[in-house]
């Protein structure tokens, strides 16, 4: 009888359930999406909570102990050669790899999402805005962001607006591609029956049945854009030491390589984990929000 | 019938899609989706339009809501033009003409929930506060025959029956005069058709609604029509009340469409008439009469002149030279 109950409730919940848990129970379903998740939610607790966690100030050097391998009494991670603490920079470097990937992805979405809606949805616009955006899409996105470094100067927030402007065409692309599809679609022209406006359309009926897309791409931007940062970083663009950006402190290790290899590994394997994170999480979406795809329990 | 006031007046409508190719993208052809169609719609009743797939009778009615643009010809709506109206000024038109689309699944927004799809009407035409659209939405979803408990749920939830009345719903909720229905029914098994008809007749006979009905299924349509227009390759090619086409049907493309109706008598042999070819390409128009390609009884005539829109008996007409 209670069991009945119980499953009657079941029932009940997963038809109340919406678009977002709906998609989130499938992605749970998924083992390396999980694990992703997983990394994904340390990375942002050790972000928010970074200046609990260490017993070191990420630039507080102690010369007396230089260049301490990973497991040394009071620093774990060990030290590198000023002998800062390795794990209060990878924790405080976590922190600059978060906030540059979110500051990217976002700026992206807005200029692509508006782009691309204007683009997919008034034809006059389309050939303007997409073959302007072809343009920045033939440039390799490094180049590109160097290009605007060289411009307008070294510093982490020109890397910011150098990968969020390589960011904008992809996203662009997507969204119009969706809103070409969707706008054919008879519920739209049922919309433009009853009267709603342009603005209408685009805001209520067409960008919310393209979100699918969007955060499937959103999520593998992280990634990239984190990768970009270190890249440019580590090729002294961006951040700059002693700031404890993972691709700085790559960079700052390779001449320990033989002596003390843990200050450049440590750095690239917490690089590697996030963006093997990001793209198993962005994979996992893609498939949860495929409506023909049948995901194994 | 003819004592009757008009609600719409069509003059020589025409709407083309031009077919575009070359290096300079220039307009080569035109496809005449609905070619100098003339007609009066009156008020109160409802027009059947039947015609084989691609004969223009879904673009018709687009156009006459102005979902389509028109290419030539006027529109009068209670006598005045609204053909050429700015989209802002016809947005009051709008609410007096609505529609009820063929494809229950695809004619609503999949991500929205039907009571704010429903209430989103009511914020684009009144300025009733929140309570009062709710209030609005919730008595629509009664009089189609929903429950008021259906408001917070998704299409998904909902058979095509359901949701084509979600559609009916959708269509007299601002208290239009013209309804245009495109194919509401085809798209449904025939026992929920019954149902989805009695419903758009007891909603005609409570608010004094006009449809245009448009289907291809000649059943549905003798069943809830006053009158019938035939339509051919973008072209009207006959119209008369229900009675006369279905009864006394002039234009052997009318006759060849009826015979095509499976008769529940078994055993009683019947003239089938079988046309021959395929429906001609509206994009390589034909001269002369559109049907002469695969009329039995075309003559040479046929093949040079377009035929007369020519009225033979009281509100019957047709465009045939051979009658």
């Amino acid at each position: 009888m209670s069991a009945e109950v119980v499953l009657g409730k079941k029932a009940v919940a997963e038809k109340k359930d919406g678009f977002f848990i709906q998609t989130f129970k499938k992605l749970l379903k998924n083992k390396l999406a999980v694990f992703g998740l997983v990394i994904i939610s340390l990375q942002i607790i050790l972000a928010i909570f970074a200046p609990f966690l260490v017993s070191y100030g990420p630039n507080e050097q102690n010369l007396a102990l230089t260049n301490q391998g990973v497991g040394t009494e009071g620093h774990i991670l060990g030290t590198d050669n000023y002998g800062r603490d390795m794990w209060s920079r990878i924790v405080y470097g976590a922190r600059i790899s978060l906030v540059v990937g979110i500051s990217t992805v976002a700026i992206g979405l807005v200029g692509g999402i508006t782009l691309g809606l204007l683009a997919g949805y008034f034809k006059k616009l389309d050939n303007i805005i997409m073959r302007f955006m072809d343009l920045l899409f033939a440039f390799p996105g490094i180049l590109l962001a160097m290009l605007i470094i060289a411009t307008l100067g070294t510093s982490l927030v020109n890397v910011v607006i150098a990968i969020s402007i390589w960011s904008i065409p992809g996203f662009a692309r997507i969204v119009r591609g969706s809103v070409l599809s969707i706008k054919k679609q008879e519920y739209i022209l049922a919309m433009r029956s009853i009267g709603a406006s342009n603005t209408r359309i685009l805001l209520k009926h067409i960008l919310p049945n393209c979100t699918a897309p969007i955060i499937v791409n959103a999520t593998m931007r992280m990634g990239t854009a984190i990768l970009s940062t270190a890249s440019l970083s580590f090729l002294g663009l961006g951040a700059q030491p002693p700031t404890p950006e993972w691709g700085a402190m790559i960079a700052a290790g390779q001449d320990f390589m033989w002596d003390a290899p843990h200050i450049a590994i440590i750095p690239g394997v917490a690089i590697m984990l996030t963006i093997f994170a990001f793209n198993v999480v962005g994979d996992g979406l893609r498939d949860a929000l495929d409506p023909n795809m049948d995901i194994q329990a | 019938m003819t004592n009757q006031q008009s609600l719409l007046e069509v003059e020589d409508l025409k709407t083309y899609y031009p077919i575009k190719g070359g290096i300079l993208n220039r307009t080569k052809a035109n496809v005449k989706a609905v070619n100098d169609v003339s007609l009066e719609v009156y008020e109160g009743e409802t027009l059947g339009i039947v015609g084989e797939s691609g004969c223009g009778k879904s673009t018709l009615g687009r156009t006459l809501l102005g979902l389509e643009k028109k290419t030539g010809g006027t529109i009068h709506f209670r006598g005045e033009d609204i053909g050429d109206l700015s989209e802002k000024k016809l947005k009051k038109y709008k609410k007096d003409m609505q529609m009820i689309f063929q494809d229950p699944f695809a004619s609503l927004n999949p991500r929205q929930k039907i009571g704010n799809a429903l209430e989103e009407i009511f914020i684009i035409h009144t300025s009733l506060s929140k309570s009062e659209r709710k209030e609005r939405v919730r008595k629509l979803l009664t009089e189609v025959g929903l429950k008021e408990e259906h408001y917070d749920r998704f299409p998904h939830e909902f058979s095509g029956g359901q949701r084509q009345r979600i559609g009916i719903a959708r269509a007299i909720a601002l208290n239009p005069s013209l309804i245009v229905c495109d194919e509401a029914v085809s798209a449904l098994d025939v026992s929920v058709q019954a149902q989805i008809i009695t419903l758009l007749k007891e909603l005609q006979a409570k608010y004094h609604l006009t449809y245009l009905f448009i289907s291809h299924d000649l059943g549905v349509v003798r069943h809830i029509s006053d009158r019938v227009l035939v339509m051919y390759l973008g072209k009207t090619v006959e119209l008369g009340t229900t009675e006369q086409i279905y009864n006394n049907a002039l234009h052997p493309y009318t006759k060849a469409l009826l015979s095509s109706i499976p008769r529940p008598i078994p055993g009683r042999k019947r003239e089938r008439i079988k046309l021959q070819g395929d429906l001609p390409s509206a994009s390589n128009y034909p001269t002369g009469c559109p049907f002469h390609t695969r009329c039995p009884i075309a003559t040479a005539q046929c093949k040079e002149v377009v035929p007369e829109w020519r009225e033979m008996e009281a509100g019957h007409f047709v465009a045939c030279h051979e009658i």
